[in-house]
């Protein structure tokens, strides 16, 4: 049998059964392009959020409250108020392996210019807060010493806070005077642009405010403070600068050896391990819900090739009939599978590729499309696709031709 | 020479089927010489046994005991390969429902054996199936859809693609089922046609007047061969055909 009238016995067969070869095709195409476009989410958060944990500094270290790590990330965990500024001032007196350290104290806050407001996040920081997080001022300047120990009516604000207050991002807002929780407080500097995190949170929606602005002019428990956060000397002393921290905050807080500690402390690769667990269990997410879109168009691609088994049976039988060989016809159905799965895939990777883009362009979600979502998506629907456009015409051109001729 | 030569020779040819605990016996030890250029019609009651014996000589279908010789050879030693090339290079069929490929032209279906016949080059290809449909008067609607044909040229589509590859026999069964009279006879024609130019034919019929277009007739009963001889007062189709024609003009005019 030449292999070329087998191709073209099997191209005129898809070509007769057009609707057919669409809806098999269209098995493979949802099954490819959904698998691609979920593993590129998946695995474009999984990177976003690696690399703006690495933003945060490869140095530093968070200091929480309480021992639950989840509530300490998320500084939601008011209950456990167990840190005081006394041990941030600790640290920095006795922590030889710290570099830079603040305490931190946050509250969410409405804030009033004119006739706008706008609500979002004052953190009452240190001046070494600026440095651990490497942030940079595009407009005015940061908070002087004197600021920070009179508890000055002054603040740095974010892109987002600027645009919602005076409706124009590249608005120049130095000297306005705002009010937080109805105290006048006066712009002195614009934060350069952050963007977004990895969970969409806009990093640019902030106040920042001299320590003691915030702790004694805007909480209502003077205290305790929210968190603390410092900075190793260097990467590799983080791991020893940690113990530093918790054998120094166990002695202050006088807890015996035996006893748990009532504070907790994580590097910024341990949270990145954390982040990164999430972001592992999210991928699996949207990766189990891709191999269910992958196998509901295997079923899809399945039931039209069993569901054409009667009317196929009998053109096997007519073929044979008329001389075709078993495997005339097996290369027949094979080479069919092949066209239909190669071009359902090639749409599909592509259909994949721009549903990706357009979460990124339209959903500001950040995507990344790997080589293995397109091998794996892309080999597993041709291969369903070939064993059941394989395995009845298997069966098929076993039969005798007038077995095949007379199936119903 | 040629007239008396063997084409195909049965001995003892079963076949049982097996349908639950019952043993259906369609064959029973059939023995039957056909030569070449014989044109044979096989009659018989229904259920007597005909499609089974035509099936096994076809190829289509595996007897259960007996002997099998094609010009002289053995063919119930072949395999599968060897007798699908048997029927693509000597066997033509002609089926009572057609059998012709859904939503493919006229010209397509006939040029389907041609591809499974590596000796055939792409350029006679459709040069063949266009020679073929017009032997069977079909030269002006090669592209037509099997939907688009009546019963009687559907069945002529079918005899191009059974006669495309040049086979040595014919083989129809019930050819004429599904047609009226009139393309029965047209069909027959062609059948006839056929015959004078050396193409052996074995047809299935149980119309006598159908039979009487062959050279012989052989009789199935219950899976044995009751009768077996030639046709004395063969019909010539062409004849038979002038006489419809008169008499539809006679209709007409009265
Ligand atoms: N596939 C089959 N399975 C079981 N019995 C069959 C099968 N085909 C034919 N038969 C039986 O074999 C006998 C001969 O059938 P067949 O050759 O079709 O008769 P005819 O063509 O003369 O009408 C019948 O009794 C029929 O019921
Ligand atoms: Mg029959």
């Amino acid at each position: 049998m030449k292999f070329f009238n087998l191709f073209r016995i099997a191209y005129r067969s898809l070509n007769r059964n057009k609707l057919r070869s669409f809806l098999t095709m269209l098995g493979i195409i949802i099954g490819v392009a959904s698998v691609i476009a979920m593993l590129a989410i998946g695995e474009g958060s999984n990177q976003t959020i690696q690399k703006s944990i690495a933003s945060l500094g490869t140095n530093s270290i968070y200091i929480f409250p309480g021992t639950n790590a989840n509530g300490g990330v998320r500084g939601g965990a008011g209950s456990n108020q167990t840190l005081k500024l006394e041990d941030a001032d600790a640290i920095a007196a006795h922590c030889d392996l710290v570099k830079y350290v603040t305490p931190l104290v946050q509250r969410k806050s409405q804030i009033i210019f004119g006739a706008k407001n706008w609500n979002t996040m004052i953190i009452g920081i240190r001046n070494d807060y600026m440095l651990i997080r490497s942030l940079s001022i595009i407009k005015g300047s940061g908070f002087t010493e004197p600021d920070q120990r009179s508890a000055a009516k002054v603040c740095l604000v974010g892109v987002t806070v600027v645009f919602n207050l005076f409706g124009d991002e590249n608005y120049n807002p130095i000297g306005e005077i705002i009010r937080i929780n109805s105290i006048p407080v006066k712009i002195i500097g614009v934060l350069s642009k952050m963007g977004q995190n990895t969970f969409g949170q806009d990093q640019d929606d902030i106040v920042l405010a001299p320590f003691y602005t915030v702790q004694k002019r805007m909480m209502i428990s003077t205290d305790h403070i929210g968190s603390i956060l410092a900075s190793g000397k260097s990467e590799l002393q983080v791991v020893d600068a940690v113990d530093q921290i918790t054998s120094l905050l166990r002695e202050k807080h006088k807890i015996a050896p035996s006893d748990d500690i009532d504070f907790t402390v994580r590097t910024q690769s341990e949270l990145s391990n954390i982040f990164g667990s999430i972001t592992k269990v999210m991928t699996i997410l949207l990766a189990s819900i891709a191999g269910i879109s992958l196998l509901v168009g295997g079923i899809g691609i399945m039931n039209i090739m069993l569901v054409s088994v009667t009317e196929r049976t009998r053109e096997i039988g007519i073929r044979m009939a008329i001389g075709a060989k078993g495997r005339d016809v097996l290369f027949q159905f094979v080479i069919e599978s092949i066209l239909i799965s190669v071009v359902g895939g090639v749409i599909g990777i592509v259909v994949g590729i721009l549903v990706a883009e357009m979460v990124a362009t339209f959903g500001g979600w950040p995507v990344v499309i790997t080589p293995l979502s397109i091998i794996l998506s892309f080999g597993f629907s041709s291969a369903i696709g070939l064993f059941f456009g394989w395995y009845p015409a298997r069966k098929a051109a076993a039969l005798n031709p007038i077995d095949a001729l007379r199936y119903e | 020479m040629s007239e008396r030569e063997n084409l195909i020779t049965v001995r003892d040819l079963t076949k049982t089927y097996q349908t639950g605990s019952v043993e259906v016996f369609a064959l029973k030890a059939i023995s039957l010489t056909i030569n070449k250029g014989e044109f044979v019609a096989i009659m018989g009651a229904s259920g007597s046994g005909k499609s089974t014996f035509m099936n096994i000589i076809g190829c289509l279908d595996n007897p259960t005991s007996g002997e099998y010789l094609m010009e002289g050879k053995d063919v119930l030693t072949r395999d599968k390969d060897e007798l699908a090339e048997l029927r693509n290079s000597k066997l033509g069929f002609v089926f009572q429902s057609f059998n012709l490929l859904p939503r493919t032209s006229a010209q397509e279906n006939v040029e389907l054996p041609l591809l499974y016949n590596n000796k055939v080059e792409a350029a006679v290809r459709e040069h063949k199936a266009i020679e073929a449909l017009t032997s069977v008067g079909l030269a002006d609607r090669l592209g037509a859809m099997p939907n688009e044909l009546s019963g009687g040229q559907q069945q002529r589509v079918a005899i191009a693609r059974a006669l495309v590859n040049a086979p040595l026999v014919i083989m129809a069964d019930e050819p004429t089922g599904n047609l009226d009279s009139k393309t029965s006879y047209e069909i027959m024609g062609i059948f006839q046609k056929l015959n004078d130019e050396g193409i052996t034919i074995v047809m299935v019929t149980h119309e006598p007047d159908i039979a009487q277009f062959a050279k012989s007739n052989i009789v199935f009963k219950d899976g044995k061969i009751i009768a077996n001889h030639p046709v004395t007062d063969r019909k010539i189709a062409m004849e038979e055909l002038k006489k419809i024609a008169t008499l539809t003009d006679e209709n007409s005019t009265t």
